[in-house]
C-alpha cells in the first residue's frame, strides 16, 4: 500500500467559508460529506468502522487520537465507511498490549483521507453554532476560493442512497453459544457488529439481511421478532425500506436502533426531522421517563423523531436531557419497542445494554 | 425528587490542618459543600481547626467552631448545636475518621444525629482492608492478594503465601502513612512494626506488590436513584508503587481502548453499589497489567478526595458542590451544570484539551530524609497545566512548579549502564528529568519502558520534546531571526517556554518574546467547557494554548483587576495566600469590580471557577502573566496577596509598564534589599540586630567578633544543605566552617546578631499611602531564631508591657509611612529588654493574615483590597483604628510532616519546616494553647512520665517548667546534667542514660512506653546529633515533645487546671463580644 499522502498539507473547507488546513495522516485524495463532530475520548476504532458515519467527515473533539493504535478486535464493522477523519493531533506509534497496527497504517490500509494538526475546537464550535455543514477535505487543492467553490457544491446528504452503500447484501445466520430458544432478524441498514454480540449474548440467534429484504421474505423466515438496525443518511429518503417494515408492524415484535428507530417511527405515520448538529458522543445523558432513571448514553445521530407526529398508543420511554429530544418509544399492542440511542454502545459506557433485556421481555411475551 | 426536608440542619466536619496528604483541595470541598448547603437554605455548622481556610470564614456557616478535630470536642459541639445530620465526606479522612469514631461512642444516635453522604457501614466497608476485599470478591472483582494482620508474627506467617516485593499498608490512614514497599525480611519487619503503630486501629495489610502496572483513577458520583457517571479518568504517568499523590497524572486516561475504558467504568460503579455509596462522589483506583490488560482494584475512597478536586477542576465539573446537593436528596438530573447552565450534572464531561498534574516536593527543607518516592506520600503541593496535547500540559505544569524548572531539566547521570538504569529505575521526583537527560543521551524507549515502567506512550511525548530541543539546537548561536516561524510556532504549540527557549538558544527571554510577538505567535485563551464545545459555556474558566485560534475575548464591560495566585503550595508558602487572593476576588466583587483569578494550583478555593468572574487557569511565570494581560487587558494587577509567586514577577511586570495595584514595585524591592533597607532604618531611626556581610572565609570571624555571639548565620546560597544557623560560640563556628569546606557554598555569607532573650513579634497592618493602622500584635512563644511561620504565636500579646506595645505601634507606622504602603504589610520585630528591634519587614501579605483576621474579627485583605482600588481607611472607618481588646486569647500553632520523612529532625530552626497551622481559642492563654496543641495532633497527658533533657542555657527556665510539672503530679526523668540541675533546685527526678552512655537509655524507656512527655532542647549540631534518636522515637510513638524552652513554658499553662469550661463558642459569638466590647 502506498503511503502517498502522509505528510503532505491537506485542507478543508466547509459551505460557510471556513477553511482550516492540516497534515494529512492518511492517503492523498479528495472528499466530500457533512462535517459533524464526535466528543468521544475513547473509541476512534469503532467510530472509524461505524456504517453510520457514511457520508460524514468526522472531527473528533478529543486532543490526541491513536494512542492505543487499531486492534481489529474493536472494529464495529468489515471496513471504514465515513467519509474522512479530522483530529487535532493523530499519534502515529500506539502503545496498546492489544494495538496491531497504528492508525495511519490503518489509515493507508483502508483508503482513508485523514487530517491531523486541524484546530478541532475552532471546527467545533462553527458546527455548534452554525449546525452540520458540507464541505470538502482534501490533500489536492489549497487555493481558498477554489476550495470553498468546492465546499459550497457539495451534495446535501439527503440526495444520497447511504444505506444502500454500506449495508450487507448477504444474508447471514450467527447463533448463540449453548442453546438458542429465541431467533430475531436483524435488517441491516449499517449494523454495527455489537448489536449482534449483544443479542447473542442474551442467546438470541440472529438472522442478518439486507436492507430491502421485503416483508414477506422476513415473516417467511417465522422470527420471534425484527430488530432494524443503525444505518446512515436521512430517514426521511428510505421510503422503500419504511414500506417494508410497515409489512411487519404487528406482525411480530419489531425493535428498531437510531436510523431502525426513525424508520419504525416512519412506519407508525411519525416525522422525522434534522437536528441542528446531531448527537455523536458517549457521554449523552437520556432520562428513562418510566423508571425517572438517567443513562449515560453512546449516541450518533443527525435526525430525530418529531414526537408532535407521534400516533396514539405510542409511549415515549427515553427523552435526552441535553435537548430533550425523543430518545424511545414504545407501542405496547404493536409490540414495538426503539431507541435514538445506541444500547450496544460500543463506543461508550454500558449503561443502556439493558435495552436488550427490554427486547428479550418483549419476545417473551412481556412488558419491557 | 427535591432535597430532603426532613433536615435543617447540617454540621460540616473540615480536614484540620494542611498536613502532606490533606492539604488546600479540602477547604475547597468544603467551602463548596457550605456555600451550596447555605444556598439550599439550611443551617449551617461547621468544625474545623484550620484558620487558613475560606470554608472558616465567619460569613460563610451559620457556627463555626474552631477546634481540635476530636471526638471530645465535636462531642461539645454536637450537644450545643444539635444538628440533625453531619457531612462527613468533604473533610478527607480526618473527617470519616473523625466521623467513625463519633458513631462509635455512641453520640450520634443519642443525639438522633444521621450520616449524610457515607453510611457508617460505607466507611467501614471502604476503608477496613478486610472488608472492602471481601466485597469485592462478592461482585467478582480482584484485588491484589494480601493478608490483614495485627502483630509482627502474623505477618511473617503470610510470607509463606506471598513472595517479595511486598506491600505494606495500614488500615485507617491518609495519604499513604505508615505505607511501604519491602523487598526483604529485615525492611519487612521494620515497615510492619511502623505500619501497625500508625494504623489507628493497629491494623496493617500485608499485599502482593504491583510494581510496574499502569494505575488509573476515575471519579464517580452516584445519586439515590443509582444514576452513576464517570467525572474524569485519571491516569497515572508514574507505575504502581509511588503514591497516586507522588504521582505525575494525566486526565483523560491517555493508553486505553474503549473496551478496557468501559470495563473499568463498570467496575467503579459497581463498587459504588456494592459499598453502599448511595449519594456522594467517590475515588475508584485500579492497576492494570500492561501486558495483558488484566486489572485490580486497588481502593476506593468513600468522600471527596485530592483526586476529585483535580478531577473538578481538569474538567470543570464541581464535585463537591454536585456530591453536596446528591447528598441532601437531589438526583443529578436535577442538578445544573454550573458552567453550561443549560444541560443538567446528569452526563459525563468531555475533554478536548489534556490536564497533567504534577506534585511538588520540598526535600530541600529535610536534607537527611530520602527522596525515594514510594507508597507513601510525600509531597507538599502540586500544579496542573492544561494544553492541547500531553506535551503542551506536561511542559506548562513543569513550569509551574516555582523550583527553578522551566522544561525538562539538564540533570547529571552516571555514565556507567548498569549505574544508570538503577538510578533510571528508582522513583523520585527528579526521574522525569533524568529521563529527558536519558534520551537525549540516545537511550531509546523501549529500554527506558523496560527500566522506568512507564508506558512508552508517555517516553514517546517526552522524547518528541527532546528531538525538538535537538532541532532547536541547530539555531544556538544564530542570531534569533535565523529561527524558522514554523519551527518556533511548531515548540510554542508543543509547551516549550520563552525561558526554555532562551536558555536553549542562549539569548535573553525577552527577545525571545520580542521575536514570537513579532511573528505574531501569541497565547490564545480558550474554555475548559465540560463538553468539548457541544454546549457553549457561561462561566468564564480559561486556559491558554498556543495552538489554534483565540477563542475567547474578554467582554467590554467595565473595569477588571487581575489577581495573581500563589502558585503551588509548598513550605512556606501554603494556603494563607490563597486566602488572601479568594479575599481580595471577594472584595472586588463586592465592590462590583469584575475580578479576575490567575493561579496553576488544581488544590486551591481560588481555582474554583465560581470564585471569581473569571479564571485563568495557568502557570505564574511572567511569559504566561504578560500574554494572558495580553487578553484581559486589566485595571490593574494585585501580586501583593499571592506570597513569593507573584512578588517575583513584580519587576518583570514593572518593567512591560503593567498597572501594579497597591504598593510600588520600588518600595517593595527596597524592603527586601538589604542595604537599601538597612539604610532607610537607619534614617528613620529604628533598630536592626547587628549583622554583616561576609565576602571571604577569612572575613567571618572578624566579623562574627564585632557583632559578638550568638549569631545567625545565612549563606547566600548552598546546595542540598541546610541554609541557616545560629552560632553560639566559637566552637560552633568552627564545626560550621569545617562543614562549609566541604559544601557547595557560596558567598557572601549573611551574620545577623541573635537574640537570645528576645521576643519575637508579627504585626499584621494596613495602609492606604498616607496612614498606617495596625490589624494585630501577635507575640510568638518560641524565641527570635525559631522561622516566625514555625513558631506558634497568638492574639492578644502577654508579656509585652504597654510602652513596648505603643512602639511597635509607633514604628509600624514609621515603616508604613517610609515605604507608601498601600494594602497589606507584615512586620517582624523582636524586643530585647524593652528595646524593639526591626527583624523584616513585607509590604504585602503575611503568613499570618488569615489567622490574625479571624482573631480580630475583620477581614485584613478585603480591607487591603478597597485601599487598593482607591478607598481609604478613614473613608472604610478604619482611620486611627487601634488593636482591638480581645476578650480571648487566640493561639496558632504550627503543623509538621516529620512523620513522612523518616530520618528528618524534628528539632526548629530558622528554616520553615511546617505544612499547616491550627488555632486554639479560648478565654485565657492556656486554655488556647492546650487546644492548639491538640488541634496539632499533640494529645496532652494529664499525668505520667515526662522525660527532661535541656541544653545548659535553657536550665534554669527547666528548672520552672519541672517544678510546675513535678507539682500538677507528673514524675521527671531526666538525663545527667538536667538531672543535677534539677536536684539543686529540689525537684526530684530519676536520671536516665543517654543514648552514648549505655543501657538502658532514654530510647529504650521511651520504646518501652514509659514516657508520655519529652522536652528536649539541644544546642550544637554534636548534642544534636546524640539526640536524635530520642526525638526519632518520639515522633514514632506519636509522643507529645517540645524542642524550645519556650515551647515547655507554654506548655505548663496548657496543663493548668482550669475551671469547668463553658463549652466550645463558635467564632461568630466570639465576633459578636468583640463588637459590643468595641460598642461599650
Amino acid at each position: 500500500m502506498s503511503r502517498l499522502g502522509q505528510g503532505k498539507k491537506i485542507s478543508l473547507a466547509l459551505e460557510d467559508g471556513t477553511v482550516l488546513s492540516g497534515t494529512s495522516a492518511g492517503v492523498a485524495g479528495t472528499v466530500a460529506g457533512e462535517f459533524v463532530f464526535n466528543t468521544a475520548m475513547s473509541g476512534y476504532e469503532e467510530v472509524l468502522t461505524d456504517p453510520s458515519y457514511a457520508g460524514q467527515i468526522v472531527t473528533m473533539t478529543s486532543p490526541m487520537i491513536g494512542n492505543t493504535g487499531i486492534t481489529l478486535d474493536d472494529a464495529e464493522s468489515t471496513g471504514v465507511h465515513l467519509a474522512g477523519f479530522v483530529a487535532r493531533e493523530i499519534v502515529a506509534v500506539p502503545s496498546n498490549h492489544r494495538a496491531r497496527l497504528s492508525l495511519p497504517d490503518y489509515f493507508q490500509e483502508r483508503g482513508v483521507v485523514a487530517a491531523t494538526g486541524i484546530d478541532t475546537r475552532l471546527l467545533t464550535l462553527r458546527l455548534r453554532d452554525r449546525g452540520v455543514l458540507r464541505g470538502i477535505l482534501t490533500t489536492e487543492e489549497h487555493d481558498p476560493a477554489a476550495l470553498r467553490k468546492a465546499a459550497g457544491e457539495v451534495p446535501s446528504i439527503s440526495e444520497i442512497d447511504l444505506v444502500a452503500r454500506v449495508a450487507s447484501r448477504e444474508r447471514k445466520t450467527l447463533l448463540p453459544e449453548g442453546p438458542s430458544s429465541l431467533r430475531v432478524v436483524l435488517v441491516d441498514y449499517g449494523a454495527k457488529e455489537s448489536i449482534a454480540h449483544c443479542l447473542l449474548a442474551r442467546g438470541i440467534g440472529v438472522t442478518v439481511v439486507p436492507p430491502r429484504t421485503t416483508a414477506r421474505q422476513i415473516l417467511d423466515e417465522a422470527p420471534d421478532g425484527v430488530i432494524l438496525s443503525n444505518g446512515p443518511g436521512d430517514p426521511a429518503i428510505l421510503d422503500a425500506e419504511v414500506e417494508e417494515i410497515r409489512g411487519l408492524v404487528g406482525r411480530l415484535p419489531l425493535f428498531g436502533i437510531c436510523l431502525g428507530h426513525q424508520l419504525l417511527a416512519r412506519a407508525v405515520g411519525a416525522r422525522t426531522f434534522k437536528l441542528p448538529f446531531g448527537h455523536h458522543g458517549i457521554n449523552h445523558p437520556v432520562l428513562d421517563l418510566r423508571e425517572g432513571k438517567v443513562l449515560i448514553t453512546s449516541q450518533n445521530h443527525n435526525y430525530a423523531v418529531d414526537p408532535s407526529s407521534l400516533p396514539a398508543g405510542a409511549i415515549r420511554t427515553f427523552e435526552s436531557l441535553y435537548d430533550h429530544s425523543l430518545e424511545g418509544l414504545w407501542f405496547r399492542e404493536g409490540r414495538i419497542y426503539s431507541v435514538q440511542f445506541h444500547p450496544e454502545s460500543a463506543p461508550g459506557p454500558h449503561d443502556a445494554r439493558s435495552v436488550f433485556s427490554s427486547f428479550h421481555a418483549i419476545l417473551m411475551g412481556e412488558d419491557p | 425528587m427535591p432535597k430532603r426536608d426532613d433536615l435543617r440542619h447540617i454540621l460540616i466536619i473540615g480536614s484540620g490542618p494542611i498536613v502532606i496528604g490533606q492539604a488546600g483541595e479540602f477547604d475547597y470541598s468544603g467551602t463548596q459543600a457550605v456555600k451550596t448547603l447555605k444556598e439550599e437554605g439550611y443551617r449551617v455548622s461547621l468544625v474545623n481547626s484550620n484558620p487558613a481556610t475560606i470554608m472558616t470564614d465567619p460569613d460563610l456557616a451559620d457556627a463555626t467552631y474552631m477546634v481540635p478535630l476530636t471526638v471530645e470536642k465535636v462531642s461539645e459541639v454536637l450537644e450545643r448545636e444539635r444538628p440533625d445530620a453531619i457531612l462527613p465526606t468533604m473533610g478527607g479522612q480526618t473527617a470519616l475518621n473523625l466521623a467513625v469514631a463519633l458513631a462509635r461512642n455512641g453520640i450520634l444516635d443519642r443525639l438522633g444525629i444521621v450520616l449524610l453522604g457515607s453510611s457508617l457501614e460505607t466507611i467501614e466497608m471502604a476503608e477496613d482492608r478486610g472488608k472492602f476485599k471481601e466485597a469485592m470478591a462478592r461482585i467478582g472483582l480482584s484485588v491484589p492478594q494480601s493478608f490483614l494482620v495485627r502483630s509482627l508474627s502474623e505477618a511473617m506467617e503470610t510470607l509463606s503465601a506471598l513472595s517479595f516485593p511486598l506491600l505494606i499498608r495500614p488500615s485507617f490512614t491518609l495519604g499513604g502513612t505508615g505505607q511501604s514497599v519491602v523487598y526483604n525480611r529485615e525492611e519487612f519487619s521494620r515497615a510492619v512494626l511502623f505500619g501497625i503503630d500508625q494504623s489507628p486501629i493497629g491494623e496493617i495489610l500485608v499485599e502482593e506488590s504491583l510494581i510496574g502496572w499502569k494505575e488509573f483513577e476515575l471519579e464517580v458520583v452516584r445519586d439515590k436513584k443509582d444514576n452513576a457517571i464517570i467525572v474524569c479518568s485519571i491516569e497515572n504517568v508514574d507505575p504502581m508503587g509511588v503514591h497516586t499523590g507522588d504521582s505525575i497524572t494525566v486526565a483523560p486516561a491517555m493508553t486505553l481502548t474503549d473496551r478496557e475504558y468501559q470495563t473499568l467504568r463498570n467496575a467503579a460503579i459497581a463498587i459504588l453499589r456494592e459499598v453502599g455509596v448511595e449519594t456522594g462522589g467517590s475515588n475508584v483506583q485500579f492497576a492494570v497489567n500492561p501486558r495483558d490488560g488484566r486489572f485490580v482494584v486497588i481502593e476506593m475512597n468513600p468522600r471527596v478526595s485530592r483526586s476529585s478536586a483535580l478531577a473538578s477542576k481538569a474538567t470543570g465539573f464541581p464535585i463537591a458542590r454536585v456530591a453536596t446537593r446528591v447528598a441532601i436528596g437531589y438526583s443529578l438530573d436535577e442538578i445544573d451544570n454550573e458552567i453550561t447552565k443549560t444541560t443538567p450534572a446528569a452526563f459525563e464531561p468531555s475533554l478536548d484539551y489534556v490536564v497533567v498534574k504534577i506534585p511538588r516536593f520540598h526535600f530541600e527543607k529535610f536534607p537527611q530524609s530520602d527522596r525515594t518516592l514510594g507508597p507513601q506520600m510525600k509531597s507538599v503541593g502540586e500544579v496542573m497545566g492544561i494544553g492541547h496535547n500531553f506535551r503542551e500540559a506536561f511542559l506548562k505544569a513543569l513550569r509551574s512548579l516555582e523550583n527553578g524548572t522551566d522544561h525538562l531539566m539538564p540533570v547529571s547521570l552516571p555514565e556507567d549502564p548498569d549505574e544508570l538504569d538503577r538510578r533510571l529505575s528508582q522513583p523520585s521526583d527528579r526521574r522525569v528529568h533524568q529521563i529527558g537527560e536519558a534520551l537525549r543521551r540516545g537511550v531509546d524507549v523501549e529500554t527506558l519502558a523496560r527500566i522506568t515502567g512507564f508506558d512508552p506512550w508517555f517516553l514517546r511525548e517526552f522524547s518528541a520534546i527532546v528531538s525538538m530541543e535537538m532541532e532547536l539546537g541547530e539555531f544556538r548561536g544564530q542570531p534569533l531571526e535565523a529561527l524558522p516561524e514554523e519551527l518556533l510556532r511548531r515548540l510554542k504549540e508543543n509547551g516549550f517556554s520563552d525561558r526554555a527557549l532562551a536558555r536553549l538558544l542562549d539569548v535573553p527571554e525577552g527577545s525571545v518574546r520580542e521575536r514570537r510577538r513579532a511573528l505574531g505567535i501569541t497565547l490564545h485563551l480558550r474554555t475548559v467547557d465540560t463538553c468539548a464545545g457541544e454546549f457553549a459555556a457561561r462561566t468564564p474558566y480559561l486556559y491558554g494554548t498556543y495552538h489554534g485560534s483565540p477563542e475567547w475575548r474578554r467582554p467590554s464591560t467595565g473595569d477588571s483587576v487581575v489577581i495573581l495566585g500563589s502558585g503551588p503550595n509548598r513550605i512556606g508558602q501554603g494556603v494563607e495566600f490563597d486566602y488572601c487572593c479568594v479575599h481580595g476576588v471577594m472584595a472586588l466583587r463586592e465592590m462590583g469590580v469584575e475580578a479576575a483569578m490567575m493561579n496553576c494550583n488544581p488544590e486551591t478555593v481560588s481555582t474554583d471557577f465560581n470564585v471569581s468572574d473569571r479564571l485563568f487557569f495557568d502557570p505564574l511565570t511572567l511569559e504566561d502573566v504578560l500574554e494572558v494581560l495580553e487578553a484581559e487587558r486589566p485595571r490593574g494587577v494585585v501580586v501583593q496577596f499571592g506570597g513569593q509567586t507573584p512578588l517575583r514577577l513584580m519587576k518583570g511586570l514593572a518593567d512591560a509598564g503593567i498597572p501594579i495595584l497597591g504598593t510600588s514595585f520600588e518600595m517593595t524591592d527596597l524592603a527586601e534589599d538589604r542595604e537599601r533597607f538597612r539604610d532607610l532604618i537607619d534614617r528613620v531611626g529604628l533598630l536592626q540586630p547587628r549583622s554583616g556581610l561576609v565576602h571571604r572565609i577569612e572575613e567571618a570571624l572578624p566579623a562574627i567578633q564585632r557583632i559578638g555571639f550568638p549569631v545567625l548565620v545565612r549563606p547566600s546560597y548552598v546546595l542540598g544543605g541546610e541554609a541557616m544557623e545560629i552560632l553560639y560560640d566559637l566552637e560552633d563556628w568552627a564545626e560550621y566552617e569545617r562543614r562549609i569546606a566541604s559544601m557547595d557554598f557560596r558567598f557572601p555569607l549573611l551574620v545577623d546578631s541573635f537574640f537570645s532573650d528576645a521576643t519575637e513579634v508579627d504585626v499584621d497592618a494596613l495602609g492606604d499611602g498616607r496612614e498606617i493602622v495596625v490589624g494585630g500584635i501577635l507575640e510568638h512563644v518560641e524565641q527570635a531564631g525559631i522561622h516566625s511561620g514555625d513558631s506558634a504565636c497568638f492574639i492578644p500579646p502577654r508579656s509585652l508591657s504597654e510602652s513596648v506595645l505603643s512602639e511597635i505601634c509607633r514604628q509600624t507606622r514609621v515603616l508604613g509611612e517610609a515605604l507608601s504602603v498601600r494594602g497589606l504589610m507584615n512586620i517582624q520585630f523582636a524586643v530585647q529588654n524593652e528595646t524593639v528591634y526591626v527583624l523584616e519587614v513585607n509590604p504585602r501579605a503575611s503568613r499570618t493574615v488569615p489567622f490574625t483576621s479571624k482573631a480580630i474579627g475583620f477581614s485584613l485583605p478585603k480591607v487591603a483590597m478597597r485601599i487598593m482600588m482607591g478607598e481609604t481607611l478613614s473613608s472604610l472607618g478604619l482611620s486611627g483604628h487601634r488593636p482591638r481588646l480581645l476578650p480571648y486569647t487566640a493561639v496558632k500553632e504550627a503543623v509538621f510532616p516529620f512523620r513522612r520523612f523518616r530520618g528528618a529532625d524534628i528539632l526548629l530552626s530558622p528554616e520553615m519546616k511546617s505544612t499547616g497551622e491550627v488555632m486554639g481559642l479560648s478565654g485565657d492563654f492556656g486554655g488556647a494553647f492546650r487546644d492548639a496543641q491538640e488541634a496539632s495532633g499533640m494529645s496532652l497527658p494529664g499525668s505520667g512520665t515526662v522525660f527532661v533533657s535541656v541544653s545548659d542555657r535553657d536550665k534554669t527556665a527547666a528548672v520552672q517548667v519541672a517544678r510546675s510539672l513535678h507539682e500538677a503530679g507528673f514524675r521527671i526523668v531526666a538525663t545527667g546534667g538536667t538531672a543535677r540541675a534539677l536536684e539543686a533546685a529540689g525537684i526530684p527526678s530519676d536520671r536516665v542514660l543517654k543514648v552514648k552512655e549505655g543501657r538502658p537509655h532514654i530510647v529504650d524507656l521511651i520504646k518501652d512506653g514509659e514516657v508520655h512527655l519529652v522536652i528536649n532542647t539541644v544546642s550544637g549540631k554534636q548534642a544534636q546529633k546524640d539526640s536524635l534518636s530520642i526525638r526519632q522515637e518520639t515522633l514514632l510513638r506519636n509522643i507529645p515533645y517540645y524542642t524550645t524552652i519556650e515551647g515547655a513554658k507554654a506548655l505548663v499553662l496548657a496543663l493548668e487546671k482550669r475551671p469547668e469550661s463553658s463549652g466550645p463558642r463558635s467564632l461568630q459569638e466570639l465576633h459578636r463580644l468583640l463588637e459590643e466590647g468595641a460598642g461599650a
